[in-house]
């Protein structure tokens, strides 16, 4: 036993030494070699008496793992200081830039076309388009403004050929008669495109985009009309309360007709929409008139409903604090970037919105 | 419309404030669009009269004048005008005044060196006629007493500008204002007290309305007044037009205009002595012509509604009278004209003729076509009352007498349409205050329509009235219901918004551009395809309707680099057009990227755009969008706006159905005439309508799952091959192999040049080799190894690279 005690006290003494990973592989060498000191230790144990046999093999056995676990310990040591040593010298500068990356963005009317198709998602409307050419029927004739009505005034048109039979739509309106020539009555549905107009200075741009509502069923009257335009302002601006004027006014296509009007007022230089006591036209409105019904084979002592229209890029910049309408169009790589969406930042009923 | 609560008065009784009033116009559907005070700062202006004059020390032209402005004040005016002179009554505006003409406002100021406090007023500075030539000559005998004194006798109320509906003529009139005001309860609508011409002259000038096809004249009244002296308007009528923001020009026209305004009532006087025998209302006959009242000379159509005597024509009916018959201070004897001319008839003479006339405003809306003998009878006899003469008897020619409407209301239709009740007395009240006679019956009121509500034809229009009456805030909000019976959005629009957020995800900035463009760009990309010509552009540069969305990208992509951006990625999802029909028009997205990648970075080597840029963005659009890379088929035929060497087309399969992209380097010769600075242009297109819409729903879309983790072994294989073979086709013939143990196949080089034949190129290719059922044998590996290499070799000619 004390030989064995020896060999332990030797080694471990000899593995305090501050030792390279050369010095500790010769120790173990020196050890567990074919010939090492406890290798051959173990060769004995046949030799041992029977007596005695089973406490040397412990004894043996113990020295081993003490000194294997030392001699592993000790180059796990040593390794780990190397591989510390080699990561301090690796070291950057981690605040230096990352890898360029690149960040698109969604034009803020596509972005306030997609809030608004989901807010009229949740209450049942669906999305119909119409063609950015019309011909003058739907555009005028159908929708109870015939020639030479002075309504048509209130529409600079851009027209196509000299006979003024095909144009540019002049609003989203034309939609509500090609849905309602395709289809069957009842009609709920929200139609948003571009439209354009012959006129253009500061506030007025060639073309715009306009979101066209129209619902038809035998019983909806100007109370349905109210509320879902009310119930529309409230979610789009993500305000708790709105306040809303209907003012009478008029359209060929609706009757009665109205213009929609918002509260708001100007604190530090912003608007706030739903608050104070000053009116801003947002929309106009009415009950489907019932010479467009009929000019659709809809029959209007059996079906009534309600049609409006709301300019999409006004309520862009009115919710996002844009204030030329002009630069929409622009294409300015700054103004982009500035009032863009994340592609991420879909509008949904569930995650809200916007963030 | 411009309004006044005083002129109001005139026809309503009422005590309310104004704000009032404004209140109940809106609520009303007779929207204030604003509101003026003329009148602010008008108390300034005085009565003075001149003491001395004196020539200025350093001016020829200039007179240097004491003025009594009243209070015993005296103040120096420096005054360039001829008929400043000592003893002349006139106006005197002190510093602080605000001139009505010019809106500007006076300051004590030096005149060549004279100091000049305030100034003496012209007719025109004072918007009282045109008179600029001279100051105002005030009456001594009216104005001697009144010297100090203000000149404008009393504030005029507010101007209020309403904008009325094109559905409401009678709303054109004071009185129709107020009559509608009285039927929301805001004040009672006066009686007016109809004085009826009692004479027994007659009209003696023969009027005569020809009967034929489109007569656009139904009926012309008229009376002739005889020996009247035409004069400068009293001061109230003066006021009454100045206070709407009117000049007064003459007794006889300020009365027309002040009929016209106050009741929506046109006239026209005609000087009686210029009239060859008698008047003809008639259609024109092309070729006539006539110089009408704004000095313009017009060339009539066929088929136009004139007025005309023996020697030709004397004016458009309704839209405007001509010089050779118009009035005159010295005009002795005055026909008057009160006429209804069809609304249609108007609108197209005056559209043909591009006219815009006030009285041609009124008459396409439709005007009353029982006023003609009320105006007639207030006209003259103010005109008597004014200019002295006699009046004759109305004369009046008709081809068809006029009738009420008749329209059976139920007063149930009230609350279906609107949503809330209004009792039957209320309804009744209502519609008689706004004119309707009205018979009740069993379940509906028989209600004969006001002439001067040309608007109002079936039931749909009483409920208008009605509502409209009793207030919009009547009605109840009804909360929608959170119900979805069909699908918000169909596939295609689903596919719309997700490229569109794909593309944006890729870096590209949204642009949203007019659908219309300038040709001189469109023109480089428009290929084939027609011009579309706008007849009534805006402006040449934006002419026609754009052929493709380059024509503009490129454009906004050549001002963001002059803006000093370099490096730049936009698109736009939108419109093209290849015909002028409806329906002409495709879905496009398309994207356009310039500059460098990696500029000045410090970590990865800059490089130009190029065309393996965009085919990604364009690949892994589609590939997000659910169409599978594997099936793409592409080849280099593209529009010759793009490089011809470096540009390519994407089908959705080999079937070669519709090119579904284009994309590409821009071609250099654009990019030259364009002058668009910059080191690379690459774009691309993807056709929307081209898509084919998957068959099955996503849910429906994912195949049965099955891997194999059996070993995978990976091989290269370098194969020379004469340059015009396409990669594309050789990773085919790979891929067609066996599809059930060639997994993936990877391009990892491609070289030409050095040790390779002239027209040859190596490409260098690995192919993952694993088989769903077993561990392969050398054996096998070696087979599907040989075989790759003897399918390429005789199917594209290459040899393997040994």
């Amino acid at each position: 036993m004390s030989e064995i005690k020896n060999i332990r006290d030797q080694f471990i003494s000899k593995l305090e030494n501050d030792l390279s990973i050369d010095q500790i592989n010769e120790i173990k060498t020196d050890l567990f070699g074919k010939n090492g000191l406890i290798s051959s230790k173990f060769k004995t144990i046949g030799s041992i008496p029977e007596t005695d046999r089973k406490k040397f093999a412990s004894d043996l056995n113990q020295v081993k793992d003490e000194l294997q676990n030392l001699i592993t310990s000790k180059i796990n040591e040593i390794e780990g200081k190397k591989i510390n040593e080699k990561l301090e010298k690796e070291k950057v500068d981690i605040t230096l830039p990352e890898r360029p990356f690149v960040r698109g963005k969604v034009h803020p009317v596509s972005q306030t076309i997609d809030e608004i198709s989901s807010i009229f998602s949740e209450i049942g409307f669906s999305v119909e388009e119409g063609p950015d050419v019309e011909n003058e029927y739907n555009n005028f004739t159908a929708l109870n403004t015939p020639d030479n009505h002075p309504a048509r005034d209130m529409h600079d048109t851009f027209y196509l050929d000299e006979n003024k039979e095909v144009l540019l739509r002049t609003h989203t309106s034309p939609v509500q008669i090609r849905t309602m020539l395709k289809d069957k009555p009842p009609f709920k549905i929200i139609a948003p495109g571009r439209t354009y107009r012959s006129d253009s200075d500061q506030t007025h741009a060639p073309m715009f985009h306009q979101v066209e509502g129209l619902h038809i069923d035998t019983n909806i009257n100007m109370g349905h009309l109210k509320g879902c335009l009310n119930y529309f302002i409230k979610e789009f601006f993500e305000v708790e309360k709105i306040k809303m004027r209907f003012r009478p006014s008029h359209f060929p296509f609706t009757e009665p007709s109205a213009e929609v009007d918002i509260g708001y007022e100007i604190k530090d230089g912003k608007i706030i929409i739903g608050e104070g006591d000053k009116w801003l036209e947002i929309l106009g409105c009415g009950m489907v008139h019932p010479n467009v019904l009929r000019n659709v084979k809809v029959d209007p002592s059996k079906y009534q409903g309600y049609a409006f229209g709301i300019g999409i890029d006004r309520l862009a910049m009115l919710k996002y604090g844009i204030n030329d309408l002009r630069a929409f169009f622009d294409c300015d790589y700054r103004w982009l970037n500035h009032f863009g969406f994340d592609p991420l930042d879909v509008p949904s009923n569930y995650r809200g919105l916007s963030r | 419309m411009k309004i006044t609560y005083d002129w109001l008065k005139d026809h309503l009784k009422i005590s309310a404030k104004e704000d009032k009033l404004l209140e109940k116009l809106t609520d009303i559907g007779l929207e204030v669009e604003s509101i003026e005070n003329l009148s602010e700062g008008l108390d300034l202006f005085r009565v003075a009269k001149i003491i001395k004059t004196e020539k200025h020390p350093n001016a020829d032209r200039l007179k240097v004048c004491d003025v009594d402005v009243g209070n015993n004040e005296i103040k120096k005016v420096v005054c360039g005008a001829a008929n400043a002179r000592e003893g002349l009554l006139t106006v005197y505006a002190p510093p602080g005044a605000i001139i009505p003409k010019n809106k500007t406002k006076l300051v004590v100021a030096k005149i060549r060196d004279v100091t000049s406090y305030g100034m003496l007023c012209s007719e025109s500075e004072l918007n009282l006629s045109d008179e600029s030539d001279g100051i105002t000559e005030l009456s001594s005998s009216k104005y001697a007493k009144n010297i100090g004194k203000s000149y404008f006798s009393k504030p005029s109320s507010n101007l209020i500008d309403l904008s009325i509906t094109p559905n409401r003529p009678d709303c054109l009139g004071i009185r129709g204002i107020a009559r509608d005001l009285s039927a929301a309860g805001f004040g009672n609508l006066k009686t007016e007290k109809d004085k009826k011409i009692k004479s027994n002259k007659k009209q003696t000038l023969k009027v005569k309305i020809t009967k034929e096809k489109n007569q656009g004249c139904l009926s012309f009244g008229s009376c002739l007044i005889t020996n009247v002296k035409n004069t400068e308007s009293p001061k109230w009528l003066k006021d009454k037009l100045i206070s709407i923001g009117q000049k007064p020009i003459s007794a006889i026209v300020d009365i027309t205009n002040y009929v016209m305004i106050d009741i929506n009532r046109p006239l026209h006087a005609y000087d009686a002595d210029k009239i060859d025998e008698g008047i003809i209302v008639r259609n024109s006959k092309s070729g006539e012509e006539f110089t009408a009242l704004d000095n313009k000379n017009y060339k009539l159509d066929d088929g136009m509604c004139v007025i005309s005597d023996n020697k030709g024509v004397l004016g458009l009916g309704g839209i405007i009278g001509g010089t050779r018959s118009g009035t005159e201070l010295d005009t002795k004897n005055v026909l008057l004209e009160s006429a209804y001319f069809d609304p249609r008839s108007i609108r197209k003479t005056a559209k043909k003729l591009n006219i815009d006339t006030d009285a041609k405003f009124r008459f396409e809306r439709g005007i009353d076509q029982l006023s003609i003998e009320v105006g007639l009878n207030k006209a003259a006899f103010l005109i008597k009352e004014i200019c002295g003469g006699e009046i004759s008897k109305i004369d009046n020619q008709k081809i068809e007498s006029y009738k009420n409407k008749v329209i059976k209301f139920e007063p149930k239709m009230f609350e279906k349409i609107t949503g809330f009740k209004i009792s039957t007395k209320e309804m009744i009240n209502i519609l008689e205050k706004l004119g309707f006679k009205l018979k009740k019956e069993k379940k509906f009121f028989k209600l004969s329509v006001p002439s001067w509500r040309p608007d109002i034809v079936q039931e749909i229009d009483i409920v208008e009235e009605l509502v409209r009456i009793s207030g919009y805030e009547k009605i109840k909000i009804e909360n929608p219901i959170k119900e979805r019976s069909k699908n918000t959005l169909n596939p295609t629009q689903k596919l719309f918004h997700f490229l569109q957020r794909a593309v944006a995800s890729k870096g590209y900035l949204e642009a949203i551009t007019w659908s219309f463009t300038d040709s001189k760009y469109n023109d480089h990309f428009k290929e084939a395809s027609k011009e579309i010509k706008i007849v009534n552009p805006i402006s040449s540069e934006l002419g026609v309707l754009r052929n493709s969305i380059f024509s503009n990208l490129v454009m906004y992509m050549s001002k963001n680099l002059d803006r000093g951006i370099k490096d730049l990625s936009i698109f736009e999802i939108g419109p093209i057009f290849y015909g002028p029909q409806p329906g002409e028009q495709n879905t496009v997205v398309c994207g356009l990227s310039a500059g460098k990648k990696s500029r000045l970075s410090w970590i990865e080597k800059e490089r130009n755009t190029d065309v393996f840029d965009v085919k990604r963005d364009v690949i892994q659009t589609l590939v997000e969008a659910g169409y599978e890379s594997e099936k793409f088929y592409i080849d280099d035929e593209s529009p010759n706006y793009y490089h011809p060497g470096k540009s390519g087309r994407i089908f959705l399969n080999k079937g070669k159905e519709k090119v579904v992209a284009y994309f590409g380097e821009i071609h250099p010769n654009i990019i030259k005439t364009l002058d668009i600075k910059t080191e690379s242009l690459v774009g691309f297109e993807i056709f929307l309508d081209n898509l084919k819409l998957p068959k099955k729903p996503l849910k429906d879309q994912k195949t049965k799952y099955s891997v194999s983790d059996f070993q995978k072994s990976e091989r290269d294989f370098a194969f020379i091959v004469d340059k015009k073979i396409s990669v594309q086709d050789i990773v085919s013939v790979i891929s067609n192999i066996n599809k059930n143990l060639i997994s993936n196949i990877k391009v990892f080089d491609v070289y030409e040049g050095d040790n390779i034949p002239e027209n040859q190129k190596s490409v260098a290719i690995s192919v993952t080799i694993q088989s769903l059922e077993k561990t392969l044998t050398d054996n096998d590996l070696e087979k599907t190894n040989n075989l790759i290499i003897e399918t390429v070799e005789n199917k594209t000619g290459a040899k393997i690279r040994s």
